[in-house]
């Protein structure tokens, strides 16, 4: 049984086990953005995210050759990322919020929401402002590890609840709650924020954005 | 009459609802009609929905910075293979 997950057609799987140069750039070239972007939502610092991204494709390269092509190589590439960003935070001054530790949290209880003014009717160009990107921003920094990880693979990155399981080494389930908890957390964070300028949002304007 | 207990209930498959990931049909359609007359789960669900699309906006704006991409290249020893055009 070939149990060998179909990788993408522009890769060839033989030439980077076998440590081709040109193949490893393409791999590098087609994916560093996201490692990039990954590392630095999980640690908040450009430097650290950017000696992720170099660890991340140096451990890549030296395990390409024991690489089994069973799992995507995008997600082979998270995992190895995912986790230098782990070692890196456990690293720190600060009590390391590990995944495992985290587990207790998927069996609490419901998070429920506080803040329901409606802010979906503000002028588009108030939503990413700089000043509301960084807001954004430090709302994800509040999140516990094992949510904040599982919110960027899925709605940042894109990957599936399967993908992201397997990334985690995690079980679906847990990713769903994970994932349910980080967004709701998020939601209400946000709520703070963008309550206060829908507010002062004149109502004629939030009856015509509402019919939009 | 929809209670502040079944609003609680709910919002444990709001997530999965909107990723289309719920199985059970029948949790959806309840879903769909508690939506129709509960303003504040509504509320709940549209901003829930706003606040993933405003991260997805936002990442689409992160930018691998060309010094980054640089001295990435420069460590693995790719150098040559730097796309100038980027």
């Amino acid at each position: 049984m070939n149990e060998t997950t179909q990788q993408p057609q522009d890769l060839s799987l033989p030439d980077l086990r076998a440590g081709d140069r040109e193949e490893f750039a393409k791999l590098v070239d087609a994916h560093s953005d996201k490692i990039y972007r990954l590392a630095l939502k999980m640690l908040g610092n450009q430097q650290d995210a950017e000696d992720v991204l170099q660890e991340t494709f140096i451990k890549a390269y030296r395990a390409l050759p024991e690489f089994e092509g069973r799992s995507k190589i995008s997600t082979w590439l998270y995992r190895i990322a995912t986790n230098q960003a782990l070692m890196l935070i456990r690293g720190r001054d600060k009590p390391p919020a590990s995944i495992d530790a985290e587990k207790i949290d998927d069996q609490g209880q419901a998070y429920t929401p506080l803040n329901l003014t409606d802010w979906c009717c503000l002028p588009e160009d108030e939503y990413l402002t700089a000043e509301a990107v960084a807001y954004l921003d430090r709302a994800v920094e509040q999140l516990p590890e094992a949510m904040k990880v599982t919110f960027l693979l899925r709605d940042i990155e894109g990957l599936s609840t399967a993908e992201t399981a397997r990334v985690l080494e995690v079980s679906e389930s847990a990713v769903k709650t994970r994932l349910s908890r980080a967004r709701l957390r998020l939601r209400e964070l946000l709520s703070g924020y963008y309550g206060q300028k829908a507010e002062s949002v004149p109502v004629d304007f939030r009856r015509r954005g509402q019919t939009n | 009459m929809q209670t502040k207990r079944e609003c609680t209930q709910l919002l444990d498959y709001l997530s999965e609802y909107l990723d289309d990931e719920l199985e059970d049909e029948q949790l959806c359609a309840e879903i769909e009609s508690h939506l129709e007359s509960c303003e504040n789960c509504r509320v709940v669900v549209d901003t829930l929905k706003k606040t993933i699309s405003l991260y997805q906006s936002a990442a689409e704006k992160t930018d691998l910075p060309e010094g980054v991409r640089k001295r990435l290249y420069h460590r693995l020893d790719l150098s040559e293979f730097q796309n100038p055009g980027r």
